[in-house]
């Protein structure tokens, strides 16, 4: 199938002839051929397309990469299924994405990589990237197989909620993965010091009487990750930066030289620790939301590039598990759909160019997974997110594909959307308002 | 968003905490209080006010004084009472709190008396009949987690205003663990809304929640010093798993520094009074020769809390 794509706004990392890489902002027309892109701007000589459509309300970016989707397979299949999220996915224009290894059992066996993959590939939708248990059963005691895991289909090695208390496990970890090249994906939070906490230390969780889980929780971690790094040489990704204090030591390690990225949720650049209210449980993440100061400097670091790459941290959850009070109810929220327009806002409201914000969705979360995706070339897989950033919409029950329905922004209205996705050259969401000619 | 305890018209529909409440309706509370103390001295110690209507104590966590002080006020009211420990019954079978509170609503109750571990656990109760049932039921907050206890905060205000008259004059200290303590946050949220100007804290750092000095209060770590000429003492109980969890070290230690004696209470001014929520732990936080001193006002506040706790169903129930 050639499908021709025209007056779309094209936004965000372009590899353009002669010019190499470029964050993009410009009208430019795209032409696909066998699942991959065929020309940007200039027609191909001979192209003969079988699908025309007329963009020119929209913007064209690369496929969406998302850091951390869990897709409750296998094991919480009665929270949200394989097919019911990487279809939310492809609504959220996201492409390509990772999921944690906190799974039931946890992806800690290469055959349960090879299962949840052959399932994915059966689905013919977003591009997954497991990753892979740092430890078997995410216990903290003993490591897993990464090498066959790695061949099984994982791009890295993670954990599952606070680091684990045995740090002579964690260098043991780091050592293995640095002899392989591989990369441990980290949640900076001491053990201790997150111990029972429900929301961010301070003068809110004081107030409401919730146990606080302190800044220093990831100060402290990020300490010893850094200490371990230094000693190992490892290569490691943080997950889900969530304080001021952190992000310095972020910064200097980066200074230092220590092969480390990082990721921001997305929920975690907008809210505070103020929006819980009166013990909203949809405001109950993991980590919590903090101090403003430190909602400020994750927009900074974002900014700046002390943060790579934003993900959804999605994390679909039933209401038997939500409808409970504060401290009860699970953490987490659904993200999937909401991961461009919380971006999106994020831009707007931080003076950030649309093409810059997109990198951080697409080409950056690529480079942390190591692949070849989030980039507009020629000769690339055709895989794209086409969206109207300027369509206000309601979040509610119909918006909302994934089935987990919990999020902090339950019935707010949010601008700016996926309207259509593109994989490997087919159509496969379209709720865009054209024409389409047939040529 | 509004308040879930306030109708849109401002009027108390159900009574969760004392944060954000205008002192107004502090002092009509209190002020309607005084009324009910009568009732309680009389012969006959019935009035109809809530003739008919349903109470029922829902006790997640166990306790048996405040269960019966709302039993004894709803009755005294004329209501009827339906006690349920729920720690018992329906959560130990795996019901959901919010299917627990449908199906009682289904049976018509008007009014929920809640007690619960977990901080906020009143106000999900109280949004959700609100989604549910309109205006027609109440809840009233006996307590949850750390965060509020309002009926022993106005009962504390009461004591306070019966003995001190001018809540504007006064030099007030909390003693204890406030990081644990729903009684001291409702007790501060409630002095400084009525223009306490010195709410001082003392406790070791170990027990105190972060934020106090936003919440208007004075921190003291040395009791001596806390206590220097303060008019009120208010005492807060000590729960022996604090031990654990590297909080304190021990009871005796904490008594030692911590504990109310007459040593201590003599730096307070001479007319200052002592208050404590009970039940208490003579010779942990308090010595008996205080506890059952002159200055100590312990029971007079059991007294108070009854016609306090009959001032707030009658005033809920009020506003229908």
């Amino acid at each position: 199938m050639r499908i021709s794509l025209l007056g779309g706004r094209l936004v965000g990392p372009v590899l353009a002839d002669g010019q190499g890489l470029v964050l993009h902002d410009a009208i430019t027309d795209l032409y696909l051929a066998d699942g991959r892109i065929a020309a940007i701007g200039q027609k191909p000589a001979e192209f003969q397309a079988d699908l025309t459509l007329d963009l020119s309300a929209y913007c064209i970016a690369p496929g969406l990469v998302d850091l951390a989707a869990r897709l409750r397979e296998p094991g919480f299949e009665y929270k949200a299924t394989l097919e019911s999220e990487m279809q939310a996915a492809l609504e959220g224009g996201i492409t390509s994405l990772s999921c944690p290894p906190d799974t039931d059992p946890p992806l800690d066996e290469p055959g349960l990589v090879e299962m949840l993959k052959h399932r994915a590939r059966g689905l013919q939708a977003a591009s997954l990237y497991p990753l892979g248990a740092m430890t078997v059963g995410l216990k903290g005691e003993i490591i897993t197989e990464m090498a066959e895991l790695s061949e099984a289909g994982c791009i890295g090695f993670g954990h599952a909620g606070p680091m684990f208390t045995d740090t002579q496990v964690l260098l043991r970890a780091m050592q293995y993965a640095k002899s392989f090249g591989y990369t441990l994906w980290i949640q900076p939070c001491d053990f201790f010091l997150s111990r029972g906490g429900v929301a961010h230390s301070g003068a809110v969780a004081g107030r409401l009487g919730l146990s606080g889980i302190p800044a220093m929780a990831e100060t402290v971690a990020l300490h010893t990750i850094f200490e371990l790094m230094r000693a190992t040489g490892a290569r490691v990704h943080l997950c889900r930066m969530s304080s001021s204090a952190g992000l310095e030591l972020l910064k200097k390690a980066r200074e230092d030289g220590l092969a480390v990225t990082a990721d921001v949720a997305v929920h975690h650049l907008h809210l505070i620790d103020i929006d819980i209210g009166y013990f909203d449980p949809n405001m109950r993440v993991d980590p919590p939301f903090r101090s403003q100061r430190d909602r400020d400097a994750l927009r900074a670091a974002l900014k700046s590039g002390v943060i790579d790459a934003i993900c959804s941290d999605h994390t679909p959850l039933d209401d038997d598990e939500k409808q409970l009070p504060f401290a009860e109810a699970a953490a987490g929220a659904s993200g999937l759909e909401l991961l461009l327009p919380l971006t999106l806002k994020w831009a707007d409201e931080s003076g950030v160019g649309l093409s810059e914000a997109v990198d951080r969705l697409t080409r950056q979360p690529a480079a942390v997974l190591g692949i070849d995706a989030g980039v507009i070339a020629q000769g690339a897989v055709a895989d794209l997110c086409v969206f109207d950033p300027g369509d206000r919409w309601t979040v509610n029950a119909t918006s909302l594909c994934s089935q987990g329905k919990h999020t902090p922004y339950w019935g707010r209205e949010l601008i700016g959307r996926n309207r259509l996705t593109i994989v490997a050259g087919r159509i496969v969401v379209n709720h865009a308002c054209l024409n389409p000619s047939f040529i | 968003m509004p308040h879930p305890q306030l109708r849109s018209n401002g009027e108390l529909k159900h009574l969760l905490t004392i944060e954000g409440l205008p002192g107004v309706l502090i002092h009509q509370i209190l002020d309607t209080a005084k009324g009910f103390l009568g009732v309680n001295t009389r012969d006959v110690k019935k009035v109809p006010l809530l003739r008919g209507k349903s109470v029922f104590n829902l006790f997640f966590e166990n306790s048996t004084r405040t269960r019966t002080t709302f039993e004894i006020a709803a009755t005294r009211l004329s209501a009827d009472v339906v006690n349920l420990n729920i720690n018992t019954s329906s959560a130990a079978k795996g019901e959901s709190l919010l299917d627990t509170i449908d199906n009682l609503v289904a049976m018509h109750a008007d009014m929920f008396v809640v007690r619960h571990a977990s901080s906020g656990a009143p106000f999900l109760i109280a949004e959700h009949v609100n989604r549910t049932r309109g205006d027609g039921v109440h809840v009233i907050n006996a307590g949850d987690g750390r965060h509020a206890h309002p009926t022993q905060g106005l009962l504390d205000m009461y004591t306070i205003r019966h003995f001190k008259k001018d809540f504007t004059q006064l030099s007030v200290a909390i003693v204890g663990d406030v990081l644990h303590s729903r009684v001291a946050r409702s007790d501060i949220h409630a002095l400084t809304t009525l223009g306490v100007p010195e709410v001082r804290v003392i406790a070791p750092l170990t027990l105190l929640p972060s934020g106090l000095d936003q919440m208007g209060c004075q921190v003291y770590t040395d009791m001596k010093k806390g206590l220097k000429d303060v008019d009120v003492i208010i005492m807060l109980r000590l729960q022996s798993e604090r031990m654990r969890g590297a909080l304190l070290p021990s009871a005796q230690e904490y008594f030692k520094h911590y504990g109310l004696t007459q040593e201590k209470l003599a730096l307070a001014k001479p007319d200052a009074i002592v208050m404590h929520p009970g039940p208490m732990n003579r010779g942990v936080e308090i010595e008996s020769a205080v506890a059952d001193g002159p200055q100590a006002v312990i029971l007079d506040q059991v007294t108070f809390g009854i016609a306090v706790r009959m001032a707030v169903m009658s005033l809920l129930v009020a506003n229908p």
